[in-house]
């Protein structure tokens, strides 16, 4: 039951993108076109899932264990960016078509805000691992629906007739607002009751 | 004290070098071996993507020329300068094709194409078709909401006063443009060649004027100024046949409502270099213009006034005495 309703509160009521204001820059960037939002998405679950255990079990065994719990974010930061690295190069080799799809999206999360807030918070939750594991799939699932449906609606806005004045990047903001307002909706799901 | 510095550098220092480690040893073992000519020809390409080519990208183009399946001279972005650099690396001669560029042809603009209605629809000129042929009265021209200005990755194509208008500079001839103009009124020409037809509409003179008043009338006055043959006369509107024309303007000078555009201020005029001039009067007797003058043995000179700048001195001099400048 606490893991569904960590899964829920990660994709919907505290969506990394629209609550938690994490990964804004993909989130704006990569947003112009539905196929490359998914494709972003895609590579955040993947890198998500991944880093999550990874920096929990180095939190648990390297630095919990020599006491020097405060260097966390250094340290996650680094495992982050080898970790990327490694996973873009094994699936060079491995796997072609994935890499195609998900190859030009990998260095770009290298350094994402998001992948770093959401390693983060599985330590301050106090999160087992699975757990963790779950909380870092849910967070890029909301952040691949998010940024989806943004990029859904920019590609509408593409061919609408805009004010001179809030052409492209005002409107894109403008739209942004609105969907984490009409996110905030999810705030009333009591979930750990 | 110390070792509350000692410790963290140590693990850090001790995390960084590990990742470090394993991430030489993954680049070696997984390393994906690459032909180095594709790597070459990748670093000589432009690296827009833009796809004119007819391939994904410019990476799929690289794979795609050391495979032998495109030939060199397919991408239209980097012109003479990068086709000879792949044929260094492909080890072929590079026949080079002159620099072309996407043109509108088309010149009804909002101060001489009436509006047959106010369109309030979807800013784009696909949508604007569906809904009577777009607003403009005459169906053959520019809509001018800019589908084309947004498929350019170039920034090369802008709606001016109700017409798309390409600049030169920055086209590359990627054919997006072409690709997404409903109105076909987009066409790829060499870029040295100055006289354009700009309008596309296949109606009777009355007709054509009715709606537009820069339309081409089919009063074929250019037929008949044009001293080199170059203007072909079908389907009531005139075109310039590019293999012949010689970009001497007279035509954009004749033409009545001015659908003949040429820049006036690129027109060249002939200079006759007095050293190595012999008097030969080969240059008089090709001039169609009258623009020659000099007897035979002496020295000949332009008249400045009436020549066109049509080259066509310049090609017959046996001497190379004439210049176009």
């Amino acid at each position: 039951m606490k893991i569904a309703a960590i899964l829920i509160s990660a994709i919907l009521v505290n969506n990394f993108v629209l609550s938690r204001f994490l990964g804004i820059c993909p989130f704006l960037g990569v947003s112009k076109k539905v196929e490359t939002a998914l494709g972003m998405g895609l590579a955040v679950t993947f890198v998500m899932g991944l880093a999550s255990v990874i920096t929990w079990l180095v939190q648990i065994f390297v630095l919990d264990l020599l006491g020097i719990g405060y260097m966390q974010t250094i340290a996650f930061i680094l495992v982050i960016a080898g970790l990327v690295q490694f996973v873009e190069m094994v699936i060079k080799k491995t796997s072609p078509t994935l890499y195609q799809a998900l190859g030009v999206y990998l260095p770009l999360i290298t350094t994402n805000c998001a992948v770093l807030g959401v390693t983060i918070l599985n330590i301050q939750e106090k999160y087992n691992l699975i757990e963790t594991l779950i909380n870092g799939i849910g967070a890029a699932l909301g952040f691949t629906l998010a940024i989806v449906l943004f990029a859904g609606v920019r590609e509408r806005l593409e061919t609408a007739p805009i004010p001179k004045a809030l052409e492209g990047f005002p409107i894109a903001l403008i739209t942004a607002s609105l969907l984490s307002i009409a996110f905030l909706g999810f705030s009333g799901l009591s979930l750990f009751q | 004290m110390f070792s509350g510095i000692l410790w963290p550098t140590l693990t850090l220092g001790g995390l960084a070098i590990f990742f470090g480690v394993v991430l030489t040893f993954a680049s070696k073992k997984f390393a994906v071996e690459v032909d180095p000519r594709v790597t070459d020809i990748r670093g000589h390409l432009p690296g827009a993507n833009c796809g004119g080519c007819g391939y994904a990208g410019c990476d799929a183009f690289a794979d795609a020329i050391v495979k032998g399946e495109a030939p060199i001279t397919a991408c239209p972005v980097g012109g003479a300068e990068m086709v000879n650099q792949l044929a260094q690396v492909m080890g072929v001669t590079a026949d080079v094709t002159e620099k072309h560029v996407a043109r509108v042809v088309c010149c009804g603009d909002k101060n001489s194409a009436k509006e047959k209605y106010e369109y309030q629809g979807i800013h784009d000129c696909k949508a604007a078709e569906l809904l009577a042929g777009g607003s403009k009265s005459c169906k053959y021209g520019c809509t001018g909401l800019g589908t084309c200005v947004k498929a350019c990755p170039f920034d090369a194509i802008h709606v001016v006063n109700g017409v798309a208008l390409v600049d030169e500079k920055k086209c590359t001839a990627c054919k997006k443009c072409i690709e997404v103009c409903p109105k076909n009124v987009i066409e790829l020409v060499p870029i040295s060649k100055q006289v354009r037809v700009l309008c596309k509409n296949v109606e009777k003179g009355k007709a054509v004027n009715e709606v537009c008043k820069t339309g081409c009338i089919s009063c074929q006055k250019c037929v008949k100024t044009c001293k080199f043959d170059a203007i072909i006369f079908e389907n009531n509107i005139a075109k310039v046949d590019y293999s012949k024309c010689t970009n001497c303007m007279m035509c954009a000078e004749a033409c009545p409502t001015k659908t003949i555009y040429a820049n006036f201020e690129n027109r060249k005029k002939a200079h006759i270099n007095d050293e190595k001039c012999i008097g030969c009067t080969i240059c008089k007797k090709h001039c169609n213009f009258e623009a020659i003058e000099g007897e035979l043995k002496g020295k000949h000179k332009i008249v400045s006034d009436k020549c066109v700048g049509c080259s066509a001195c310049h090609a017959k001099c046996p001497k190379k005495a004439i210049e176009m400048k």
